[in-house]
């Protein structure tokens, strides 16, 4: 009998590996892309090294007025000095530890469920999401069981952005995930009204919606009957953006295959149970990037409550700047707002990758 | 099971009455009837389009049948939600495309139904889906993701996965015709291990070796009709009707 001999692996030829193939590979494969190489170099030091130079090398840390900007560059005492309005906006100072404690009891009540070994970790999740707003109200405008109350109108800064951030998605994703499942349900009842509700939301533009729940919407309400101005704002974002993510996520539904819905109603599973053990997990998975971008520009739309007068982030440091002992700061201002803004935007986006490589099961069809 | 749908046990396990099914304008069943008493093993096969998928998909309602009766060990099969998951509860299915849930471990798609719709606590769910797995021989990827498995391997838990829920009866709709060929035999031998332990089962294949060794009787659809049935030995050698004889003579060579 004959015995086949397998050839042995041989390494791949050297120039296409390491430094030098990856150099060849990406930067200088052709004449063309070499011109495009360094093209793209000559911007890069047209434009970095005067910004390195404005923003680090030249630039001004301390002092308490603008007449301590002295060598140039960027005054960041101006930052400094403002810090506490861009942080907390009009909340009264000696309560700011009440914002503090809530941003921290944010990390620390959601610490363990980033733990892989945490055990009931569903379990503690639901309850965290069910106690931790109710807390978070509490100590954030307070008027009951001890703490005084502190209006919506003075909360303002980051702080006022992180508030209608972070409702928007726990609001806006429940909502979405509801309306897309509702959009592809086979009562035809529940379907006119899904789609109805996401078409009008995603056809109107998020300026109009708020000024719309700020201005109009006084005018339909019986009089002396009125509610806060922030929470309108909220439920105007949380109802806007829940659209976009309907959309998003029944995309993510679509591409899950009939095999699933048959295996799981073929067990016994019910609606529910097959959309929340079997479908959603799946179909969440897989549009983890178009949830994170809507969460994204979610997060930057926030700067659009400007319009309806309250304070977020982006108007406390458009307000500071026109204080006539810091005229001539707008430039220190917005690269500092477009600083906290990108930290938390690069964040989502990293942390959205991280989760799907976590969640990847090795089962790309 | 509430009282009132459960009837005697001497009863057939499989009823259908005068079954049909439109899809549109298309006739695919026509006047089905069929009686399947408890451990019989039936084999279905028949030219594709013949309805004999959509036929076994009719008796766990995955698909809708227009006309006709489908009784199921005594609980009929109408629009009453309650009625179709008591039949789905015990009635396993295993698809030509082995349908495993990507995002669970093999031992997570084992105890799923168990713990969701049997109710079964999470520990005994678990000796349950590791014993089933070991009668398919492959308790030791029960920490697996399916993706990991060959198609062999991954038919093999599907089965398992049905097991679990320790059904009365188990509906085969093709599950070698998606496998490389040097897989059909271990998926194959899983199943002639449950019918030898007497589970009633409906098997469409065209694996005409298994419904020879395993089949009480095997019947032959074409155009949504039941042309002929027959105990295997009969069906094969001696087949009485020429569509049959035709079907026949273009598989077996």
């Amino acid at each position: 009998m004959q015995t086949h001999t397998f050839k042995p692996d041989l390494p791949p030829p050297a120039l296409s590996v390491g430094v030098v193939g990856w150099l060849r590979a990406n930067l200088f494969s052709s004449w063309f892309n070499t011109l495009l190489t360094l093209f793209a170099a000559y911007l890069v030091w047209l434009i970095v090294p005067p910004l390195i130079q404005w923003a680090l090398i030249d630039a001004d840390w301390t002092g308490t007025t603008r007449a301590d900007c002295t060598s140039g560059g960027a005054c960041w005492v101006f930052v400094q000095q403002r810090f506490g309005q861009f942080m907390y906006g009009f909340y009264p100072t000696e309560l700011r530890w009440r914002v503090d404690l809530t941003l921290w009891l944010a990390i620390i009540g959601a610490a363990p469920l980033f733990v892989p070994q945490m055990p009931r970790k569903a379990m503690y999740g639901l309850v965290f999401l069910v106690v931790y707003p109710l807390l978070a109200y509490w100590l954030l405008h307070g008027g009951f069981l001890g703490l005084a109350t502190v209006p919506t109108s003075r909360w303002g800064g980051l702080m006022l952005t992180l508030v209608i951030a972070a409702v928007g998605i726990a609001g806006a994703l429940p909502l979405g995930i509801m309306l897309a499942l509702g959009r592809r349900s086979d009562m035809p009842a529940i379907r006119v009204i899904c789609v109805t509700f996401i078409e009008f939301w995603r056809g109107v533009p998020l300026i109009t919606v708020l000024f719309m729940s700020s201005v109009m919407l006084p005018l339909f309400l019986p009089e002396g009957m009125s509610f806060d101005k922030l929470m309108r704002a909220l439920i105007g974002v949380i109802l806007f953006q829940s659209a976009y993510i309907a959309e998003v996520v029944r995309g993510g539904l679509q591409a899950i295959p009939k095999g699933q819905y048959e295996a799981a109603a073929a067990m016994g599973l019910g609606y529910w149970r097959m959309m929340g053990l079997v479908v959603l997990p799946q179909a969440l998975k897989l549009v983890i990037p178009g949830i994170v971008n809507t969460f994204i520009a979610l997060f930057k739309d926030t700067s659009l409550v400007i319009i309806i007068g309250l304070f977020d982030l982006l108007n406390s440091i458009k307000q500071a700047t026109t204080d006539p002992a810091w005229l001539g700061m707008a430039t220190e201002g917005y690269v500092f707002a477009a600083l906290i803004f990108w930290i938390f935007c690069f964040g989502m986006s990293r942390y959205s990758q991280h989760l799907e490589r976590k969640l990847d099961t090795g089962h790309k069809r | 099971m509430p009282e009132a749908i459960k009837q005697t046990s001497a009863e057939p396990m499989i009823l259908m009455e005068g079954v049909h099914k439109w899809y549109g304008q298309f006739h695919v069943l026509k006047d089905i009837n069929l009686n399947v008493q408890q451990g019989e093993r039936i084999v279905l096969c028949g030219p594709s389009g013949s309805g004999k998928s959509t036929a076994i998909r009719c008796l766990n309602r995955l698909e809708e049948h227009q006309q006709g009766r489908i009784i199921i060990d005594g609980t009929e099969l109408t629009h009453d939600l309650k009625h179709i998951e008591a039949v789905r509860r015990e009635v396993g299915m295993v698809f030509q495309h082995f349908n495993l849930f990507p995002h669970l471990t093999v031992l997570q798609n084992c105890t799923l139904a168990p713990m969701w719709v049997r109710k079964m606590p999470k520990r005994e769910a678990e000796e349950v889906a590791m014993h089933y797995l070991e009668r398919v021989r492959i308790p030791e990827q029960a920490h697996k993701y399916p993706g990991q498995l060959s198609g062999g391997q991954q038919q093999r838990v599907a089965i398992a996965r049905a097991l679990c829920m320790k059904p009365k009866i188990m509906l085969f709709d093709e599950p070698t015709s998606a496998l490389d060929p040097e897989m059909v035999k271990e998926v194959l031998d899983t199943m002639v291990g449950l019918a030898e332990d007497g589970m009633t089962m409906l098997c469409v294949t065209h694996e005409m070796g298994f419904a020879r060794t395993v089949a009480n009787r095997v019947i032959f659809l074409d155009k949504g009709e039941i042309v002929e049935q027959n105990e295997p030995e009969a069906f094969f050698t001696n087949p009485q009707n020429e569509r049959t004889q035709l079907f026949l003579s273009q598989i077996i060579h």
